[in-house]
């Protein structure tokens, strides 16, 4: 099994890296580029705790080939703070606190950046939607519906 | 003991950029498997519920089967085309809409931005959500090889749990669905405990198009209550060209229950599943047909 050489862009940075085509992105993304703001929970495509964005889209990073990573722009938690800066939906996150153990944290707020990107103001019914794929063990939906709210209302607007 | 793998076994990859290409390859046989959204085959490999291919075979670089058009009325879904994108379509969602229906009832986001139509076909369970839609929308489906090409109705294509009509050197390369009058409405229920996440317990399908208080035509879908997703013909039988009444559609639905043969699984036993297609038939059309 012959390690083959992918290039694509992660969280704006270019790489280069030689891969075995059985690793998963999510393998991948924290073991050989040590970015471990991505969990690996399920490792079935269950509950979402290692959702990144693929070209703006959200998909469980366990899922995918690392190969399938070629030519791609993939966006991880570590990418969304801008210079030292964090991403309003994170701001949002600790001001809601909206998290418990914080597992389920990176995949959540990458599922609500992926909904914030598309919609800005979504609906209750929406949000829902958007955060359907990630599960919170700590059953600490409410908190997590409210930083998203309050994320939406900084970003998109009252 | 159950054993849990983590790690996928080794394989090679391959992502062929044309089609002469992949068809080259399926036609040594060699031990593949193809995919295209890989969000149904990647956890059967990592459970080592199927043996592993040597070489694993990337659907994707093939762009031209990336498509969701209409052609003379005709309805035309790629080989490559997500469940999300059939889901939310312009054209799915106006002209076809027990399909978007259908997609938009599975899993979730991440999975549905992966997964393809044809991929929740090929892959053959029984209780998968678009199969009951292209069932009532008599779905043909485009199958090629190196050397040919065949069309296959949807009714014929699955031939058992987790098993097709499709040959190891073919592929399905498109869904095709003739034009549906407009008059026609159509409904699919998923009953599921974790809505959209969790696969259906049973999924009831039904389009009904009426003329004059009769229903000119009627087609049930059933999926997760048989070994292969069925249409419940017989129900279809007694309504169609009948008047509608709450009477019939009452024996219809006891027919359509009838037709059914679920099995006994943690999702649910049989005889809740028989009593449950009962119900969603009823509800559906009567719902249809503004029937009490």
């Amino acid at each position: 099994m012959e390690k083959k050489e992918i290039r694509f862009k992660i969280n704006g940075e270019d790489t280069v890296i030689s891969i075995k085509p059985n690793k998963t992105l999510l393998e991948m993304i924290r073991e050989d580029l040590k970015l471990t703001g991505t969990k690996e929970a399920c490792d079935h495509g269950e509950c979402g705790a290692c959702t990144v964005l693929i070209n703006g889209v959200p998909v469980n990073s366990c899922l995918v080939l690392a190969m399938e990573a070629h030519g791609k722009e993939i966006l991880t938690i570590e990418g969304l703070k801008q210079d030292d800066r964090l991403d309003p939906i994170q701001e949002a996150f600790i001001q809601n606190t909206g998290m418990q153990c914080g597992f389920c944290t990176p995949g959540m707020i990458m599922s609500t950046k992926a909904l914030l990107n598309r919609n800005p103001k979504p609906n209750d019914d929406e949000i829902k939607e958007a955060i359907a794929g990630n599960l919170c063990r700590c059953t600490g939906y409410t908190k997590i519906f409210e930083s998203i709210k309050d994320a939406s209302s900084k970003i998109g607007g009252k | 003991m159950v054993i849990f793998y983590r790690r996928l076994p080794k394989f090679e990859y391959i992502k062929p950029e044309s089609q002469n290409m992949l068809f080259e390859i399926l036609s040594d046989n060699k031990n593949c498997s193809v995919y295209a959204g890989g969000t149904d085959l990647i956890p059967k490999l990592k459970k080592r519920l199927i043996k592993p291919p040597d070489v694993l075979i990337d659907l994707k670089g093939l762009n031209e089967l990336d498509y969701i058009k209409i052609e003379g009325g005709t309805l035309k879904i790629g080989a490559l085309s997500t469940i999300y994108s059939v889901a939310t379509s312009k054209i799915v969602i106006e002209k076809f809409n027990i399909l978007s229906q259908a997609a938009k009832s599975i899993a979730a986001f991440q999975i549905q931005n992966r997964g393809t139509i044809v991929g929740n076909i090929c892959n053959a369970v029984p209780s998968a959500d678009s199969a009951p839609a292209l069932l009532v929308l008599n779905a043909k489906l485009n199958i090629k090889k190196k050397d040919g090409s065949r069309k296959v109705n949807i009714d014929e294509f699955f031939i058992g749990p987790n098993k097709t009509v499709l040959d190891k050197d073919e592929i399905v390369t498109e869904v095709e669905i003739s034009e549906v009058p407009s008059s026609f409405k159509g409904i699919y229920y998923k009953l599921s405990t974790r809505g959209k996440m969790d696969l259906a317990t049973v999924g009831v399908a039904v389009l009904l198009g009426s003329d004059n208080g009769r229903f000119s035509d009627i087609r049930i879908g059933l999926g997760a209550v048989a070994p292969t997703p069925i249409r419940a013909k017989r129900a279809e039988e007694l309504l169609k060209g009948e008047k509608i009444n709450k009477e019939l559609i009452n024996n219809a639905a006891r027919i359509a229950s009838d037709e059914s043969s679920p099995i006994d699984d943690h999702r649910a036993s049989a005889t809740y599943r028989k009593i449950m297609v009962e119900t969603l038939v009823k509800r559906a059309i009567c719902r249809l047909t503004e029937v009490g």
